[in-house]
């Protein structure tokens, strides 16, 4: 009987992560960050049709980075979990913690039982309402979750647009129009290249709309928006 | 690809998730407990005596439909409750209404706006008008079995269609059947009644305040002559509901507005017994 080439955990593992990354590193960038009034998601996306940004429950968004098949299939199955526990118990009970814990548990357990691991990275924020905070989770290829304050960046870029953004140096949240435009501006730094309005993805979760807090802007409404 | 501690599921109706993953969830998953206190006759509430929710209608007028109801849920010969809400916002552009077991009719109702929520966020798009209403058939087709406990639900349709620019009504059977009217319905144990009134009142495209104003006197003449259905309350002040349903999405009729019809109506009554 031959026997199976030993690999060691360590080196199966890290195997895994290079591979993930690297299929990470090839998408394009996708930043959150807190506005004013709640939070702003932005999106390089040359189609306007498959979308990388997505609305969850009332207060929650989802944003995926790497492959697409599978990062729709973790945003499939976050609606189900919220849908579900807003049926089962109130709307109120559905947490962003108790979803990106779910995230974080699956793509954990994919990482390490599966030959292939996810090539994804993820984000979910919540906006706060009644004085609460909002919340910001990424969640990484091997389900290791962080927690983000003021602005979360997934994507090829990441690393890159990060540091861009930390800095500025946000002591106060811009308004939305501020926010637009600096996120615009850090994608385009990074990517060297002007990016027209149409290959963006812009979305928000904004406070003061009553119950389903997500909407999505157009090119005509980011143009409105940035008054250009 | 499964995912672990995640919900997997194929396809993009919340319903059918829920009756393939959680049945106990679904109003059919009430079943297996009230097996033993079915008595066979579907109209008669079987054993049990739960709550009947009663007049509700729908009226088409020029730019959409008015959808209106009683607020008065009988159980046996006593009233359960003065204040039953039987119209519901599904979603921006549909509204339905019940008549039946009160609790079933709720829960369908919520299901029922869990599921076009659902779909939407799935597929991102909006199902269509005529979807929206299949797929309400196919709830209450599923419900069949209870009601052969007694649990009827039997809802009542409205939905703006957007690419078609106008008001649509459904109505269904206990089987699920779905058909669509032209003008006006009613159901509940005073639908009849209501739908008596509408007969000799109706024009086609009426005006909205016409056709609100049908619509409550068709509740009033309905609450007259059947006593599940709740007139309006001037003690305690409890009145009708109704929403519009039309191209600028649904928007509740104020208690002020149904209030002030109501008195002109009970004003001319009271003129002719004089």
């Amino acid at each position: 009987m031959p026997m199976p080439y030993y690999v060691s955990p360590e080196q199966m593992m890290q195997d895994k992560a290079e591979y993930a990354k690297k299929g990470i590193a090839r998408g394009r960038s996708i930043i959150a960050i807190e506005y004013l009034n709640g939070i702003l998601l932005v999106a390089e996306n040359p189609s306007a049709s498959l979308y990388k940004i997505s609305e969850i429950y009332d207060s929650i968004a989802f944003a995926g980075a790497g492959k697409y098949s599978e990062f729709e299939n973790l945003r499939k199955a976050g609606i189900r979990h919220a849908d579900l526990k807003g049926f089962m118990y109130s709307r109120e009970d559905v947490t962003a913690r108790s979803l990106a814990n779910g995230y974080s548990q699956s793509l954990g357990t994919i990482f390490s039982q599966e030959q292939k691991p996810l090539e994804v990275e993820i984000l979910v924020v919540q906006v706060g309402h009644n004085g609460h905070a909002n919340e910001m989770y990424r969640i990484s290829f091997d389900g290791s979750i962080i927690d983000e304050r003021t602005f979360a960046v997934i994507g090829g870029k990441a690393e890159a647009i990060q540091a861009l953004l930390k800095e500025k140096g946000l002591t106060q949240p811009p308004d939305l129009k501020g926010a637009l435009s600096l996120c615009i501006a850090s994608l385009e730094q990074i990517g060297s290249q002007k990016l027209s309005l149409e290959s963006l993805e812009v979305a928000v979760l904004d406070r003061t709309r009553e119950g389903r807090r997500f909407r999505r802007l157009s090119a005509a409404d980011t143009k409105l928006l940035l008054g250009t | 690809m499964k995912l672990p501690f995640l919900p997997n599921h194929d396809d993009s109706s919340f319903f059918d998730f829920l009756t393939r993953h959680h049945p106990a969830l679904t109003p059919v998953g009430r079943s297996g407990f009230v097996q033993a206190q079915a008595t066979g006759d579907p109209m008669r509430g079987g054993a049990m005596s739960v709550p009947h929710a009663t007049t509700v209608l729908a009226i088409k007028y020029q730019d959409g439909v008015v959808i209106a109801g009683d607020r008065r849920a009988t159980e046996g010969f006593q009233i359960a409750e003065r204040r039953i809400e039987k119209v519901f916002k599904i979603d921006e552009y549909s509204a339905m209404a019940i008549a039946g077991a009160a609790g079933p009719c709720i829960e369908m109702a919520k299901l029922f706006q869990v599921e076009l929520e659902h779909y939407e966020k799935l597929e991102g798009v909006q199902l269509s008008c005529e979807g929206k209403a299949n797929k309400l058939g196919q709830m209450v087709k599923a419900n069949l079995p209870m009601v052969y406990q007694g649990l009827v639900v039997m809802p009542l349709y409205v939905g703006y269609d957007v690419k078609r620019s106008e008001g649509r009504i459904f109505k269904y059977d206990l089987a699920g059947g779905r058909y669509e009217e032209s003008d006006y319905h009613a159901i509940g144990s005073g639908g009849k009644d209501a739908r008596n009134t509408m007969r000799e009142h109706f024009l086609k495209s009426l005006a909205e305040p016409e056709a609100l104003k049908l619509a409550l006197l068709a509740l009033y003449n309905a609450a007259d002559d059947d006593v599940g259905t709740g007139g309006p309350d001037l003690v305690r002040g409890i009145y009708p509901t109704a929403k519009i349903v039309s191209g600028r999405g649904i928007t509740d009729v104020p208690d002020p507005q149904i209030r002030s019809i109501y008195d002109g109506l009970i004003a001319t009554r009271r003129s002719k017994e004089i």
